[in-house]
């Protein structure tokens, strides 16, 4: 009991709930609609999260340091249509500069959140509450009615989503799929190993304890917002490949979708716990709900309730249950370093000496 | 150092800079100063600046409540469902109160006695009320309703004011004397300051936050039901996006995000300088996304510029001491 305590803290618990949450959805809706079990559900869900994840790691990196970012949308719809808007004039741009005018167009939109909250210490959700009315502001003053059509769109673009990469037992994985299950996974991995990524759980959990050990909070939290932007970039271009037709509008509400997302997967909204994963479980959830719901057609209109629920659940769960569990977890900790130190056989003393 | 101070006082700000729009406008345009459009400038927004009053309380109180304009849309879709299924109208109005209560009770609940953080209770409510809308009323719009009702919205009252305006002009003294003049105040002003040192200081918090989110799903529910009065039908999608408006509002009037400062003169005058702004754009032919934008801009502006003041003036004295 103590080795498993000591391997899996209680945020992970969450997660697993989470995990089993999904399974328990996937195969009641599997019992409720005919030929659930298909490539075809399984792409139209994946490509859908694809989106909403690569946002919602840019949204945890940003709720890891007690911030957040409203702006996520406005600049996903931005970045879409700019980058749409140069490939429809400009068929022969190559594809990796598509990519790289998004992520840097996104990462200058974050920059600009990133100064004012930082250097300018005015409250991330007034700020963000600011430039999601700024960018698309200027976005639909420029451009009004115009809309980018598939027919306009380079050919590549054009086949992107159904580009397949490789088929793992039946399921087709899609190349947008894979590249956002890859940014998952690295911003996982840099959060969980790399100094920077361990700063922002420090930003998070105590700012002036941080800030006393000497790490630049300011900096830190322009990263994020710098992060952040560069990811909802990314995401702008996702979303002009997967849906091809763009207007004005696009990318509108994905910032309540990505808060909703994070929340779900388990990440403290006031900053300091929570995981990379665990958001994209969260995306995984309701994705999974969404797309399903779509199906049952009757419940369409369920959706959003049940969704305000999930959340609120999610929510309440993360509050009761995770917080007996540290309480479980800290008294656990207390017995074991009160304990009388026993004898050291030979085993324990080779583990001692490591 | 003068006009530092003056800064510092952000009222001051605030009506500098509504004189600023106003006598921008007046040159500007000489239809501005017609009745019609001053009475026009207050009905077209008035919904969002009744719901800016209990919203001013929440945020001085320290939390958030995110889902009002949710709340109005599930308000109005209970009334109009009720109303279609041939209930008598003022029955349907009450219920549709109630059930903006209801949704205050649950949010109060989440936050005071479950102790949830807010802004993601009420995240949760701007989906899920919602949602309960959209089921009640589906993709139909529902209309028709009696005269006095829809008079209710439009029609002149008191002079030129229509029962909105009343409503609102009403509602503000209310939580004026509230806020400034009566324990209520005070205690929302401790609980924002300090919520611990309120709590043992004998101030029912979880009860005082409770009831704070009810009377906050109220007023949102009263303020759907003079939405669909001035619009005269009732659909799934109505309110959308209301919420950030109505939080911006307040937070340009110098109430603090944090909880614990802010008065209702400077909402007061930050709701002026909005809908100034709006219908002086408005008049001068710029669109409405342009309005939002310059109005995202000053909400950033109304932070920004004070903190950045502040820091000067640190870095000045520093240089002379």
């Amino acid at each position: 009991m103590t080795w498993l305590r000591r391997r899996i803290r209680p945020e992970q618990i969450r997660e697993l709930i989470l995990l089993l949450l999904i399974i328990v959805a996937v195969v009641s809706f599997g019992s409720l609609i005919d030929g659930y079990y298909s490539n075809r559900t399984f792409n139209r869900i994946a490509s859908g999260v694809a989106i909403i994840s690569v946002i919602a790691v840019g949204q945890t990196l940003v709720v890891l340091t007690r911030s957040i970012d409203l702006s996520v949308g406005s600049i996903t719809g931005c970045t879409a249509f700019i980058v749409g808007l140069a490939l429809a004039y400009h068929h022969d741009l190559s594809p990796l500069l598509a990519v790289a005018i998004a992520v840097t167009m996104g990462t200058a939109m974050g920059a600009v959140n990133g100064v004012i909250v930082a250097w300018g210490r005015v409250p991330p959700i007034i700020v963000t509450l600011g430039t999601l009315a700024i960018y698309r502001g200027i976005l639909v003053e420029s451009f009004g009615g115009y809309v980018i059509t598939t027919d306009k769109l380079p050919d590549w673009l054009v086949n992107l989503p159904t580009l397949t990469l490789f088929t793992i037992g039946g399921l087709d994985i899609r190349a947008m799929v894979a590249l956002a299950f890859t940014v998952v996974i690295v911003f996982h991995v840099a959060t969980s190993y790399l100094n920077l990524g361990r700063q922002f759980y420090a930003i998070g959990s105590n700012p002036e304890a941080a800030e006393l050990i000497g790490l630049p909070k300011q900096r830190i939290v322009f990263t994020v917002f710098l992060l952040s932007g560069a990811l909802s970039g990314l995401a702008g271009f996702m979303f002009l490949g997967r849906f091809g037709n763009v207007t004005v509008q696009a990318g509108n509400g994905l910032e309540l979708q990505s808060v909703a997302a994070v929340v779900v997967g388990a990440v403290n909204i006031f900053g300091g716990s929570g995981t990379v994963l665990g958001a994209m479980l969260g995306g995984v959830m309701i994705g999974t709900l969404d797309q399903s719901l779509l199906r049952l057609q009757i419940s369409e209109f369920w959706r959003d309730a049940i969704l305000g629920f999930l959340i609120l659940l999610a929510v309440a769960s993360d509050s009761i249950i995770l917080r007996r569990l540290r309480m479980l977890w800290g008294a656990a900790e207390l017995k074991l370093i009160a304990r009388p130190v026993p004898p050291l056989t030979g085993q324990a003393e080779e583990a001692a000496v490591r | 150092m003068s006009a530092l101070s003056r800064l510092r006082s952000w009222e001051g700000l605030l009506l500098v800079l509504l004189i600023v729009i106003v006598g921008l406008n007046v040159t500007k345009t000489p239809y501005y100063l017609g009745v019609g459009n001053l009475v026009n400038l207050f009905q077209l927004s008035i919904e969002k600046i009744i719901i800016a009053l209990t919203m001013t309380l929440i945020i001085i109180s320290g939390e958030i409540d995110l889902s009002v304009a949710s709340v109005m849309c599930l308000a109005t879709c209970v009334m109009a469902r009720l109303f279609e299924a041939g209930v008598e109208l003022p029955l349907a109005l009450a219920a549709a109160l109630a059930s903006g209560a209801l949704a205050g009770l649950i949010n109060g609940a989440c936050v005071a006695y479950l102790g949830l953080p807010s802004l993601a209770v009420t995240l949760a409510g701007l989906i899920g009320y919602r949602g309960v809308g959209r089921i009640l009323v589906e993709d139909r719009a529902i209309g028709g309703y009696p005269a006095w009702f829809d008079a209710l919205g439009q029609q002149p009252l008191v002079g030129p004011l229509t029962f909105s305006i009343v409503a609102f002009l009403v509602l503000f003294i209310v939580t004026a004397v509230v806020l400034n003049r009566s324990f209520v105040g005070r205690i929302v002003y401790s609980m924002g300051t300090n919520l611990e040192a309120a709590r043992f200081s004998g101030v029912r918090v979880k009860w005082a936050k409770l009831l704070l989110f009810v009377f906050s799903g109220l007023n949102a529910a009263f303020a759907g039901l003079l939405y669909a009065a001035r619009l005269g039908s009732v659909r799934g999608d109505m309110a959308d996006g209301f919420e950030l408006d109505i939080i911006t509002m307040v937070l340009l009037g110098g109430v603090s995000i944090f909880g614990g400062s802010g008065n209702l003169a400077g909402v007061g005058l930050s709701i002026l300088v909005i809908l100034n702004l709006r219908n002086g754009m408005g008049l001068a032919n710029i669109t409405g996304n342009a309005q939002t934008s310059v109005i995202g801009a000053l909400l950033i502006l109304s932070v920004l510029v004070p903190n950045l003041a502040r820091l000067i003036h640190n870095q000045w004295k520093g240089r002379e001491a």
